[in-house]
């Protein structure tokens, strides 16, 4: 018994492959999952809802499939979850709110999951998550917070803190979840794990709770960038029910993954991106662009306002969708996205508007650097996880909020829907660190070459968290 | 060049988010009050901050973003 895989920690590539060989049936790796989850969860909580009996059915069907001769998908067997704002059937999409709870049950899957099951993975659940996106910390008032499964005494980051989790903790090879200002960037820095954060309007959104439609994203997470590749592979393609879903034919990375970074140029971004951080968050990105051979460095113009921009308009794009909740039912919102929220309602139209405009500029400009770069690297974060419940930290000798700063270095990068890949960092013995691998719009695949090449060359990793079940 | 910069004079943030709130049909808790003129007061800097980049009039905000 001791010498067989343990198949409710192993990679989706090894899955799918072993599943589409038949030396491993996909039933028996989602009851491995499930058993998982079940022991491990509990210490966690990444999980607000366990699929079980649907996470079997899909499994059995998957074995049956193969039992008939049929070709399985690139996922085959692959157990993965979502965070609570996709549209799960069956489910009211709760997006991390109280209020939400009383919907009715969505009449059918987000369109993602329903890819995801075409291409053969199985859904086994929906995850924890800042209430309506508006976090990075991992923390929720009405269903608990997500733990960092590295050290259970720190945030998750947030918003998507249970899709980190359940990766970082071995639950799930592969999770769901959305960036808007840095939600997938960010737990996957605190957790240690690989997030990819699209080009803006690449996957749909379709049957996904929304929070800032104008800088919304969904992309997967998981333990290496090969399981990353496979996902968006199978996630990829045109949507007319996402407005901002492009016409664009897939452009599959798996294949090119192992190209090696060839003749790319890569630079690590300077000025707004060096500062306001502890010391380890750029010696992380010192790191990578050691692991890297590089040396150059560019300057990413008016990110502060760049920044700023994305603020203003998440605060009040954010609101308007809200607006009638905090009329009827303000008292039922988490009180830290509530204040936020309000205030955001009350912002003067033309600053919501020059922040747009702003944007058009701010785009252009950062174009232009990729003329001369293709992949600039910066930090994911300002440091590592946070202490649970911490409030402050000090960021070069000042004092900041800790929920609205967390994601400094990543707002100014997906305002203008560039495509990242964060990798994860481990300088010592303390907790993970992120980097952002940076790329154009519509090179998701470079980037992914990128991180596959520091996975390869040993500079980044994502293990499975060390936890025992609960005595 | 950026345009020079006039000194506006420093608003009653509390006095706004009462009116505004009223405007929007919102009801205003006493006890969230603070927050929410904290929140206002990130906002205004964060506005400020983009209001002093020097935009020309013809830059307009695309009708869809696209990256």
């Amino acid at each position: 018994m001791s010498d067989r895989p343990d198949w409710s920690r192993a990679p989706a590539s090894t899955i799918a492959r072993s599943v589409a060989e038949g030396s491993v049936a996909a039933s028996d790796v989602a009851a491995a999952a499930l058993a998982r989850i079940a022991r491990i969860d509990p210490q966690v909580n990444s999980f607000t809802d366990i699929l079980s009996e649907r996470a079997m059915a899909r499994a059995e069907a998957v074995d049956a499939a193969r039992g008939r001769g049929e070709t399985l998908g690139p996922l085959a067997g692959v157990p993965f979850a979502v965070k609570n704002l996709f549209d799960v059937a069956g489910l009211p999409t709760r997006a991390g709110a109280r209020i939400n709870r009383e919907r009715p049950p969505a009449a059918r899957d987000a369109a993602l999951i329903r890819r995801m099951e075409a291409a053969g993975a199985c859904l086994v659940g929906a995850l924890n998550m800042g209430e309506y996106a508006y976090d990075f910390t991992g923390e929720n008032v009405h269903d608990g917070d997500t733990k960092n499964p590295h050290d259970l005494g720190h945030m998750s980051g947030g918003s998507s803190g249970g899709s980190g989790g359940a990766v970082a903790a071995g639950l799930v090879p592969l999770a769901l979840a959305s960036d808007t200002n840095g939600s997938i960037r960010v737990p996957s820095a605190f957790c240690g794990c690989f997030g990819l954060k699209p080009t803006y309007g690449r996957l749909s959104r379709a049957g996904s709770f929304p929070f800032v439609g104008s800088l919304d994203h969904l992309g997967p997470m998981a333990r290496s960038s090969l399981d990353l590749a496979l996902a968006y592979d199978a996630m990829q393609g045109p949507d007319p029910e996402d407005p901002a879903c492009v016409v664009r034919p897939p452009e599959p990375t798996v294949a090119g993954l192992d190209a090696g970074i060839g003749d790319l140029r890569i630079a690590v971004a300077g000025g707004y991106f060096a500062c306001r951080g502890h010391p380890e968050a750029f010696a992380a990105v010192d790191h990578v662009a050691r692991a890297l051979g590089c040396s150059r460095r560019v300057e990413i113009p008016e990110a502060a306002r760049a920044r700023a921009s994305a603020y203003l308009i998440t605060a009040a794009e954010g609101a308007a969708l809200h607006l009638d909740r905090l009329r009827t039912r303000a008292s039922d919102f988490d009180p830290a996205v509530r204040d936020r929220l309000i205030a955001g309602a009350m912002l003067p139209a033309p600053f919501v508007e020059r922040a747009q405009r702003f944007r058009r500029w701010y785009r252009a400009a950062v174009l232009e650097l990729f003329g001369e770069v293709d992949v600039i690297l910066a930090p994911a974060t300002p440091c590592r996880a946070p202490r649970s419940g911490q409030k402050t930290f000090l960021l070069d000798g000042v004092e900041w909020p800790v929920r609205a700063n967390i994601g400094l270095f990543t707002q100014p990068i997906s305002f203008i829907g560039l495509p990242v890949v964060a990798v994860p960092v481990w300088l010592d013995g303390g907790l993970p660190l992120g980097v952002q691998v940076i790329a154009a719009p519509w090179r998701e695949a470079v980037a992914l070459r990128v991180a596959h090449e520091l996975e390869r060359a040993g500079a980044v990793r994502a293990p499975v968290a060390t936890l025992e079940p609960e005595t | 060049m950026p345009a020079p910069l006039t000194e506006p004079p420093t608003p009653d943030l509390d006095a706004f988010a009462a009116h505004a709130a009223d405007m929007l049909g919102l009801t205003l808790n006493s006890a969230w009050t603070a927050a929410v003129v904290a929140n206002l007061r990130v906002l205004r800097e964060a506005a400020d901050l983009v209001g002093a980049f020097p935009l020309p009039d013809e830059a307009e905000a695309a009708p869809v973003f696209t990256a």
